[in-house]
């Protein structure tokens, strides 16, 4: 069954018809031509895929494009765009330098999923190996971010070139400098 | 034969698609905008033994949106060429659980994906024969092992010496089926241009565009020039991208069914495991002989592994076992089954892989056996010229790498005795293994050099990214032989219209096309020497390299590992992995680097995780996905690192380099489980080391 639908997509309005089977990826790939998220799995098991969607990370693989009529979504190829200067983000530079990828098809879905993971730990959401959780009263108190805690949240986001060390190092960086700034 | 001064060559350039990368502009296979496109849905066979009895497309033609259904029954015929893998939809019989029997061709790939759901077939089947045991009766001897290597090799008496040895291992080691698993699934779009030149345009994903051209234009009667390949980009490949799957041919074929019409085909993951190769599991029967100074007389590699019925591939498993280290009296060799299993083929490093995590591991038991340190033992037994030819070597520099290591990672700190530091619930142990890997470059590329004006250089060949860095250290060693500036040199690789490049295989890639870049630029120059007009331009193919013929040229390394093992419950974690390379002049630290730790995430995600299950009675992959094939993830690589000697190969080509895409990975898995063993007691001698294989051995060091 077809069914026509609005999403924002990298800032830009765009209307697509979409099968009610066509899950978010495919919609972006296959019927708006946006193909900076990658599909490695369909299931939900690589993280290739990740947007963000209304700002948070998501596996566009795992979610029908149909239940997201008029939602915002943002790629690795918006997130310039949609901070306004067009180029490049700080977590996209710190992989360039850090060279954290090699074939580059996890990349966007890295790019995106650190993105969203940034905001999350600044916003104190704890992950599996946050051994202090913030402490009553000041629930909005950013989560510590060492290797241990970057490597645990980017777990999602399989690279089958083993860049792993290299992505760390990236996000190392882009998290100290965001918090040193701040 | 190093001719090329070195000034981009050596620096860290940063990738030259790095900006297309992170923003996932880089354009993959299945992204190449195409007009009006068909989409293309697989049917798999539902038995692994038998023939198909009966079609029935009707409900899957009758879907809205369907344009095609395609079986054995009404397929295109294919010439004959000699390859049943890529012989698709040409008869009924089954050769394994998962091989191709149908497509469907639908408007979009929902309808194509339902479709192909609803096309019934009937199988008259047998039991599947998939399992690979050392005692079957039917193992015979491939005339070589890949690529064309002697199937065994002997000298002086293995069985005699290992009689008289004071010191004797004597084990076997296992290793699983494994899948390359690259994140960008398999995937072509083909076009049927019956009007144009080129018959059929191929956007695919692949580590050589010409490979896949010569391979299919003559299964569908057609010249070269009237097939076209493109592929800029490539998500991975570690050998199952090196040439050409059924499902390429599939892709055509349905193209053909449509002409004029692009059909876009991507294997699922699930697909993946049984269409586009895997390494195959080996039984490798180890012996090593030595006296009480630890100076080996006797090897013995013998080494069972499985292939496919319908195409043969004999993973070369012992070659390493034959040039690797002295001793007077040697053997190896290699025997098949030939099963009801999927088609086998390259996986990182095939042959030095598998192999050398088995003689890796023998050595360290070597070594506890008369009582060495395991680096000394090697140092004892390191070969003053090659065992094997008798060649002297372009450079053997394992024993620097060993020493390198052991002073940059600590390895004073090691205990000698098993099971002897412990610190909370875990164990803590270290382990080390050698690497080493052969120096390939294939004749038969060809590169276009042309002057643009002002300084500007573009530099043509078919070569291959496939995660690499080519479009960078390619791009550096132009600018050096050119004496330009890499900015002032443009280059163009990933299509057949460009002129003709070998495949990305064997760690070959950047030494062929390299070289043959260098060439073009000197038959540029002879032509048109130091003041060319815009638009001057010379084309050379690979020159020869007589010093391959007199020397032995390897690359080396070795690898170390730390490992923690939970007392309780066997988890291992791998807090820290140092590599230390041997491999000729590194054209890119930066890109280099990657490819090296990439090898060794590989070899850890192979030493903890990796193991494809074959369900013995339907011969189905049974963890056929990202889920249940278990690949090492962001939390398993802690403090990973890859260093190099300084240093350039005085014979293998004008850059001075030997390849660096696989070295990574050989002897990795080993340095990780001489590390369970050092920590533990245990020895894991089948792959992977899951926590399962050291509870009886925990128990046994807390009683
Ligand atoms: S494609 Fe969505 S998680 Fe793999
Ligand atoms: S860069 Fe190739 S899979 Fe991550």
């Amino acid at each position: 069954m077809e069914h026509r639908i609005t999403l924002r997509v990298d800032g830009t309005e765009r209307a697509v018809t979409v099968d009610s089977r066509t899950t978010l990826l495919d919609a972006l790939r296959e019927r708006l031509g946006v193909t900076s998220p990658k599909k490695g799995c369909d299931h939900g098991q690589c993280g290739a895929c990740t947007v963000l969607l209304e700002g948070r990370r998501q596996l566009s693989c795992l979610t029908f494009a149909v239940a997201h009529d008029g939602d915002q979504v943002v790629t690795a190829e918006g997130l310039g765009e949609v901070r306004g200067d067009g180029g490049l983000h700080p977590v996209q530079q710190a992989f360039i330098e850090q060279d954290g990828f090699q074939c580059g098809y996890c990349t966007p879905g890295q790019v995106c999923s650190a993105v969203g993971m940034l905001d999350e730990a600044e916003a104190g959401h704890p992950s599996h190996v946050t051994r202090d959780l913030a402490p009553p009263g000041a629930p909005d108190s950013p989560a510590p971010l060492d290797d241990g805690e970057i490597r645990e949240r980017m777990s999602g986001n399989l690279c089958r070139c083993g860049a792993y060390v290299n992505i760390v190092a990236a996000l190392r960086e882009t998290a100290t400098a965001s918090r040193g700034a701040s | 034969m190093t001719t090329l001064r070195p000034r981009a060559v050596g620096t860290p350039l940063e990738r030259l698609d790095g900006p297309a990368k992170v923003t996932g502009t880089a354009r993959y296979a299945f992204e190449h905008p195409v007009e009006d496109p068909l989409y293309v849905h697989p049917v798999q066979a539902a038995v692994a033994r038998g023939r198909i009895t009966g079609v029935d497309t009707e409900a899957a033609a009758a879907c809205p949106g369907v344009a095609a259904v395609l079986t054995h029954r009404d397929a295109p015929r294919l010439e004959e060429t000699g390859d049943e893998e890529l012989a698709v939809l040409q008869s009924g019989r089954i050769a394994f659980r998962g091989q191709l029997v149908g497509a469907v061709v639908a408007a979009d790939a929902e309808t194509a994906r339902h479709a192909a759901s609803l096309v019934r077939i009937a199988y008259e089947d047998e039991r599947p024969d998939v399992e690979l045991r050392a005692d079957r009766d039917d193992l015979y001897a491939p005339e070589t092992v890949n690529p064309f290597f002697a199937t065994d090799t002997g000298e002086g008496d293995v069985d005699a010496a290992m009689e008289r040895a004071p010191v004797t291992v004597d084990v076997t080691y296992t290793t699983p089926m494994e899948h390359n698993n690259p994140m960008e699934p398999h995937t072509t779009v083909a076009v049927w241009q019956p009007d144009s030149p080129v018959r059929l345009l191929l956007y695919a994903s692949t580590q050589g565009v010409h490979t896949v051209r010569t391979a299919l234009a003559p299964l569908f009667g057609l010249e070269a020039d009237q097939v076209r390949v493109i592929s800029p980009h490539v998500g991975g490949g570690f050998g199952s991208k090196g040439m050409p799957h059924a499902h390429d041919v599939l892709a055509a074929l349905c193209a053909r069914a449509v002409p004029g019409r692009p059909v876009k085909l991507a294997l699922t993951r699930q697909q993946m495991f049984t269409l586009a190769g895997h390494r195959t599991p080996t039984i490798q029967h180890l012996r090593l002989g030595c006296g009480t100074d630890g100076r080996i007389t006797a090897i013995s590699h013998d080494v069972v592994e499985h292939t496919a019925r319908i195409k043969e591939f004999a993973e070369q498993t012992a070659t390493g076992t034959r040039m690797m280290y002295s001793a007077a009296n040697r053997r190896t060799s290699h025997r098949l089954a030939a099963l009801d299993v999927p088609v086998p083929s390259w996986m990182r490093a095939p042959g030095e892989c598998p192999g050398l995590f088995a003689l890796e591991c023998a050595m360290d038991e070597l070594a506890a056996a008369c009582g060495l340190d395991p680096i000394e033992l090697r140092v004892r037994n390191d070969p003053p010229q090659d065992p094997e030819t008798g060649r002297p070597w372009s450079g053997r520099k394992l024993v620097e790498c060993l020493s390198e290591g052991a002073r940059r990672f600590g390895w004073d700190r090691r205990a000698a005795a098993p099971g002897a530091r412990r610190e909370g619930r875990e164990l803590v142990g270290l382990g080390v293994a050698s690497a080493t890997y052969p120096y390939y470059a294939s004749q038969g590329s060809e590169a276009l050099v042309r002057h643009e004006g002002a300084g500007r250089w573009t530099v043509r060949i078919g070569a291959a990214d496939i995660g690499t860095g080519t479009w960078t250290t390619l791009t550096q060693i132009a600018a050096d032989a050119l004496d330009a500036a890499p900015d002032d040199v443009t280059l163009h690789i990933g299509d057949t219209a460009l002129p003709p490049a070998t495949v990305a295989g064997g760690s070959s890639g950047l030494a062929s096309w390299g070289s043959t870049v260098v060439a073009a630029v000197r038959a540029f120059r002879e032509q048109h020497g130091d003041d060319p007009p815009p638009g001057a331009e010379s084309r050379a193919g690979t020159p020869e390299n007589p010093d391959q013929k007199k020397y032995a040229l390897h690359s080396f390394g070795a690898h170390f590992a730390e490992v923690r093992v939970d007392a309780d419950t066997g988890e291992i974690r791998v807090p820290r992995m140092l590599g230390v390379f041997s491999a000729g002049r590194i054209v890119n630290p930066r890109t280099a680097r990657s490819q090296f730790i990439g090898g060794m995430t590989m070899g850890l995600s192979m030493a903890l995780h990796e193991h494809t299950v074959l369900d013995p009675r339907t011969g189905q992959v049974v963890n056929d996905d990202l889920a249940d094939y278990h690949i090492a993830a962001h939390a398993d690589v802690c403090d990973l690192d890859a260093v190099w000697l300084d240093e350039e190969d005085p014979h293998s080509n004008p850059m001075g380099t030997r390849g660096i895409g696989e070295i990574g990975i050989v002897g990795s898995p080993s340095a990780v489980v001489n590390a369970v063993f050092n920590a533990t007691g245990v020895r894991v001698r089948d792959l992977p080391a899951t926590p399962d294989k050291l509870l009886e051995g925990l128990d046994a060091l807390r009683a």
